[in-house]
């Protein structure tokens, strides 16, 4: 895992304190709610519905036990006892206090750990695939870019005042766990035709009020020169995109609205002109450097048999485990998704006992996935059964990763001081619904998000069910969308017409759900049906309730 | 029928903590049901106007007024937004003001 060198540890140190000294600038009166706002943000700080939100970076979703024994701490210290993992795999707390920040950043501080990019119009988080180094399907671990991305991106003078929030993913397997095309600027490992590695880069996607799915910019960056590319894609668009309004500020509206061709041709401009000046060129010994870093455990030689056990465990096994590219290792998802709970919540105590359980089965790191999961990414096989024990003990054994009740779930109007609806009690009822496991099996893969308004935390439009809560003179409605993705066939989902009520939303996502069941032909999932039928059969049924309430 | 009129209570945030507060006689109190019910538009104003002294004084953030209506001899907020601000999440009972057992019970339930 990475470790802080000398300068990011300075950095951090530095930031706390400037911080602490805003935040009594501010009690003391010297500096307006106006003034205070953009440094809290850039600490990760929100004020929300209850109380003040911290959001903490949690870079390329890993953690190690230390860490998470400080958010367990911090949840127990300054908050109510819980955390709450988001689709950026970042961590927030929805009940700080203002003047316990300065001492939250300052213990953040000591186990490496900061708000910093978590907020604001910068470069946010960067993610990768949380089976990054464990999965034997990636061409290399996407981590060491992720992170040269965040030495080169954190204090950029050119990226302190972009026009909003750009989000990047780095992934590395055909097979995509990151949600990469709906970024801003996507980034996937590739070899070419003569067996190099290098790098393939998107730009333009996103969610929001404006769902667009990234275009190809370049095919093959080579690796030295993938700083310069990154940095000219950003140039054009601190250049060229608008901030007059602030619907159109993202990147995606420059490249949909210059077209794929001319932003090409545009950042192709930039990237020689860096090229030719000798700068940012990304030299090997560095990227070693790095690498070295996130080099995977030693792994042991094992026999790789997979264990037997409980009626439990074997359901577990059949969704939450998945092939590791060692021997006698598998990745093992922890389902934040209990039925009945809140989608990507946790608890102090869990987080102690998953750490302890890190420490006990010699895991040194644990991954947050934008699903709202856990994973643990290098487990022994023959551990499986022992570490599955103590998760059902600790309601974090729940064998549904995938399936139609692993549900993204936004704060909502329960926290969200922009929302228009709330989320979470509408995943709980979903959840109930298809509690049956054996139902869960027969749907199989079904990916249903659900966001309290258009900025889509929840990703909705990414759903194969999206599900959108829209205010009606302070009402919740629901809007139903179909048809969306978030893996390497990313389509964006379309709005099913008039939203739902509270009371209806979860009777209609049934009745689609059953209507696929009826229509599905030769072992296809829910999204290939829609794609094979269309909305129109899913429509009918969704709305025959109302319809008949209407005769 | 007769216009009901627009009832309206001020709220803000506490700068220290965030916590929510209500307007009352000319201080901020934490519980909804202790809050002063506007029943005109001046003197709603006037309070928000009054309030502003204390955004100054750095006690509250953003203070402003949201509509409530009476319904079974109860004042409650219109809109879900402001039901949850007085009550706390509605996916957790256990916390917020709703949490303290002298408050009436906050039915937003789905
Ligand atoms: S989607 Fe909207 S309601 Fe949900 S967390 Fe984001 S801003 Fe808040």
């Amino acid at each position: 895992m990475y470790r802080y060198d000398e300068f990011d540890a300075q950095f951090v140190k530095e930031r706390v304190s400037q911080f602490r000294y805003q935040v009594e600038r501010r009690l003391a009166g010297e500096l307006t709610e106006d003034e205070f706002k953009p440094l809290r943000l850039m600490n990760g700080l929100y004020l929300q519905l209850h109380a003040y939100m911290l959001r903490i970076a949690v870079p390329y979703g890993t953690l190690n036990a230390k860490q998470m024994r400080m958010l367990a701490h911090i949840a127990r210290k300054y908050d109510k006892g819980y955390g709450h993992f988001t689709t950026r795999t970042n961590m927030q707390f929805h009940w700080i206090k203002l003047v316990d920040v300065p001492d939250i950043l300052e213990e953040l501080a000591s186990v490496e750990m900061h708000c910093i990019q978590t907020s604001g119009n910068c470069i946010r988080n960067v993610t990768a695939d949380h089976f990054a180094g464990a999965t034997d399907e990636e061409i290399e671990d996407p981590r060491p870019l992720c992170e040269i991305i965040r030495q080169w991106s954190s204090l950029h003078p050119e990226f302190v005042f972009l026009a909003r929030k750009f989000k990047i993913a780095v992934g590395a397997t055909p097979h995509d766990r990151a949600a990469l095309l709906w970024h801003d600027m996507p980034v996937e490992i590739v070899k070419n035709e003569a067996g190099e590695v290098g790098y393939r880069v998107y730009a333009g996607g996103g969610m929001g009020r404006t769902p667009y799915i990234a275009l190809l910019m370049k095919d093959f960056v080579k690796r030295e020169d993938i700083l310069a590319y990154l940095e000219a894609v950003l140039r054009v668009y601190n250049q060229d995109s608008r901030r007059d309004n602030i619907h159109k500020q993202r990147i995606k509206i420059l490249v949909n609205t210059i077209g794929q061709e001319e932003m090409q041709r545009r950042i192709e401009r930039e990237f020689e002109e860096i090229k030719a000046s000798g700068s940012l060129q990304l030299p090997q010994e560095e990227l070693d450097r790095i690498k070295a870093y996130f080099a995977p455990p030693k792994f042991e030689t094992l026999d790789d048999e997979m264990p037997i056990g409980s009626y439990d465990f074997e359901n577990w096994k059949k969704t939450n485990i998945h092939k590791h590219r060692a021997p006698g290792y598998a990745i093992a998802t922890i389902s934040l998704k209990a039925i009945g709970q809140t989608p990507g919540d946790i608890s102090h105590v869990q987080m102690d006992a998953l750490a302890d359980l890190m420490d006990q089965f010699g895991i040194d790191e644990i991954r947050v996935s934008h699903e709202q999961n856990l994973v643990l990414p290098h487990a022994r096989k023959r551990d499986l059964p022992a570490i599955f024990a103590r998760l059902q003990k600790l309601d974090l054994a729940t064998p549904n990763s995938g399936l139609i009740t692993d549900i993204i779930a936004c704060p909502g109007l329960d926290y969200c001081d922009l929302a228009n609806a709330r989320s979470i009690p509408i995943a709980k009822d979903i959840a109930r619904r298809f509690e049956n496991l054996d139902r869960q099996h027969d749907i199989g893969e079904l990916k249903i998000k659900i966001s309290g308004c258009i900025n889509a935390c929840g990703h909705h439009h990414a759903g194969h069910i999206g599900i959108l809560g829209v205010d009606k003179k302070g009402v919740e409605y629901y809007q139903i969308l179909l048809g969306g993705s978030g893996a390497e066939d990313a389509t964006v989902g379309n709005i099913m017409g008039p939203g739902f009520s509270a009371h209806d939303i979860g009777p209609a996502v049934e009745r689609v759900v059953d209507t696929y069941v009826k229509l599905r032909q030769n072992g296809e999932r829910f999204l290939d049906t829609y794609r094979r039928v269309g909305m129109e059969p899913f429509k009918n049924m969704a709305y025959l309730e109302q319809m008949y309430a209407a005769h | 029928m007769a216009a009901t009129p627009a009832l309206q209570v001020l709220t803000s945030n506490r700068l220290r903590d965030g916590a929510v507060v209500y307007w009352q006689a000319g201080a901020w109190v934490e519980y909804f049901k202790d809050a002063d019910v506007f029943h005109d538009k001046p003197l709603a104003d006037a309070a928000l106007a009054a309030a502003m002294v204390f955004v100054k004084d750095r006690v509250v953030v953003n203070p402003y007024l949201f509509a409530v209506r009476e319904e079974a001899g109860q004042i409650r907020a219109v809109e879900q937004r402001e039901i949850i601000r007085c009550a706390g999440p509605s996916v957790r009972r256990d916390l917020g003001k709703q949490a303290k057992p002298s408050m009436e019970a906050f039915d937003v339930s789905i």
